[in-house]
């Protein structure tokens, strides 16, 4: 690999950082913050990228590494058209209903105290919070109230749908599923991966993940409706 | 004849007088590209699966987490290459290098990171003539104990401040040890620093070599070993963990080799330890000290940047040690 092919891959690397920071692509692989960093990283590679062309074709003596250069040139970095294939081309979606079968529901930290919902109703609650208030406070919080939560549709073992989410936090490499069981209400025959709005009540029924024995909290369905699935797709 | 003037003899040359001379980079480049985008339609459809979809999105997460370290830990490697006089080290590290491993350690704590931004800034720490065990001590030490890592173990772990304390502690420790085995047994002729051309001449055209070979280099190398970890990522079911965790030794050497395998960033990983909590303490506190000084595109990366003779057993030792100071670090403190 050359020096200008070199600079070729650089340019289209950062340029493809660049790409998916300035779109919303970049959330679904890692968090909002690195964002800047995406950024700033995308212009180093293309200013590297640009001046080594600069550089080489401003006519300044080739070194004598030259004559044997393409012995030494890195043939590894021939890989770098990878991510800027699945980037450009593929561009994959982020982690959904795959992920959220194949791995066991995020192991939920105890909160001495939780806050009081939002004022509105149905209070629009993160699946996180919900879980937790559910399992840690045996929905205390939750009484009375109604809820709103969205999420994708997951099938366990049985078929019977789950709403879930995946909890990321650092990139999706580290991605693991939220789920709360789903009871009562008008049946969900959507296919699983669809997006949903639930409106719903606290329920005390429990489950346990068969995947890692993790405690599953349910709500009572009221009513749910198809969404988009929202822009920051990870909880 | 140099690459540069062969180019541009062909490009002045009339087509029929072109001779033989096999296929150059920027048109074996420009070949793949286009043959990408013609066929990119019946490509996409090929990652179609669940499974090759998931695969795709951890890798290039994997790879898109990491690129800002990497470039911010090429371009400092790029600065110490090139701005940092060599008499600069001699001053600023103690001159026998038992007493440099240990400073070399704890100057790691400074380096807010993870591992991949680590690597080159060793490789260049060895160029500009820091004594290669010190070098070491600073590649394993920097990515463990930084205070942005240690504060998300603190995070992590709400329930257990002990843990930040042992992982702190078990990572400085084996950074220290690893250091003074390698003054005992290593051998310069193990690594190999790949040939960086034209580090003369102009100062701007030194740096800018230097980050464009860096980043190339090492990049390749993050690209080998995010393809390894989605492999593992979805290929490993979680119910075999589950089995595993019952058993206080077989537990801890699942999370070790786990934390290899998986090769998550160590500003992450402690979120991933916390959610494994079918696992004992010392066990998790395995994975939290090998993660960052061991794992696939470490290794990988390593290879690449200190040749493969190095990687082979530098990884290997780093791993015993750090499973045996961690689970000592987990008895007495944990």
């Amino acid at each position: 690999m050359n020096r200008q092919a070199q600079a070729v891959v650089l340019f289209l690397f950062g340029g493809a950082i660049l790409k998916a920071s300035f779109t919303d692509l970049y959330l679904r692989y890692v968090k909002e913050g690195l964002r800047p960093f995406l950024i700033a990283s995308g212009v180093a590679l293309v200013a590297a990228a640009i001046m080594t062309l600069w550089y080489e074709f401003r006519g300044a003596r080739p070194s004598p590494d030259d004559d044997h250069g393409h012995h030494h040139e890195p043939r590894v970095g021939w890989l770098l058209v990878l991510p800027v294939f699945a980037l450009l081309l593929v561009a994959p979606p982020a982690l959904g209903s795959y992920t959220a079968v194949q791995s066991g529901t995020v192991q939920l930290s105890a909160e001495s105290d939780f806050p009081p919902l939002p004022d509105a109703d149905p209070a629009p609650v993160a699946l996180i919070d919900y879980a937790s208030r559910a399992i840690y406070e045996d929905g205390r919080s939750l009484a009375g109230r109604r809820v709103q939560l969205t999420g994708f549709v997951a099938r366990g073992e049985d078929g019977s749908p789950m709403l879930a989410r995946i909890v990321v936090s650092c990139c999706a490499a580290d991605g693991r599923p939220i789920k709360v069981g789903l009871t009562g209400g008008p049946a969900i025959d959507v296919p699983s991966g669809t997006w949903l709005r639930i409106t719903g009540k606290y329920g005390d029924k429990r489950a346990k993940d068969p995947v890692n024995q993790a405690d599953i909290a349910f709500l009572e369905v009221e009513q749910w409706q198809p969404v988009d699935p929202p822009k920051q797709q990870y909880e | 004849m140099t690459e540069t003037q062969e180019r541009q003899t062909i490009a002045d040359a009339p087509a029929g007088e072109r001779r033989n001379r096999g296929i150059s980079s920027v048109e074996a480049l420009a070949a793949v590209l286009v043959l990408l985008v013609i066929f990119r339609g019946r490509l996409s459809g090929l990652v179609s699966g669940e499974r090759l979809q998931t695969w795709t999105t951890v890798f290039v997460s994997v790879l898109v987490q990491a690129v800002p370290f990497l470039v911010f830990g090429v371009l400092l490697s790029a600065v110490i290459a090139v701005f940092v006089p060599r008499s600069f080290w001699a001053k600023a590290l103690p001159r026998h290098p038992a007493l440099a491993v240990p400073a070399a350690s704890v100057a790691g704590v400074v380096l807010p990171g993870c591992e991949c931004g680590a690597v080159p800034i060793a490789g260049s720490l060895i160029r500009r003539g820091v004594t290669p065990a010190a070098a070491l001590a600073f590649l394993l030490a920097a990515p463990a104990i930084n205070p942005i890592v240690l504060t998300a173990t603190a995070v992590a772990f709400p329930g257990n401040p002990e843990m930040v304390v042992a992982r702190g502690l078990a990572s400085l420790v084996v950074a220290v040890l690893m250091g003074w085995l390698w003054l005992r047994l290593g051998k310069t002729d193990w690594i190999r620093l790949p040939h960086r051309p034209d580090l003369d001449g102009s100062r701007g055209r030194a740096f800018w070599a230097a980050c464009r070979h860096d980043v190339v280099h090492a990049g390749g190398f993050l690209v080998l070993g995010a393809a390894a970890a989605a492999t593992i990522n979805v290929i490993v079911p979680e119910a075999w963990l589950q089995t595993l965790a019952s058993h206080p030794a077989l537990s801890v050497l699942a999370l070790a080799v786990l934390a290899v395998l998986l090769s998550i960033c160590s500003e992450a990983d402690a979120f991933v330890a916390a959610s494994l909590s079918q696992f004992s303490l010392t066990s998790r506190l395995v994975f939290l000290v090998v993660g960052p000084m061991v794992d696939l595109k470490l290794i990988s990366m390593q290879a690449g940047v200190f040749g493969r003779g190095f990687a082979l057993r530098f990884a290997p030792a780093t791993f015993a040690v750090a499973v045996l100071a961690a689970v000592v670090a987990g008895v007495v403190l944990l």
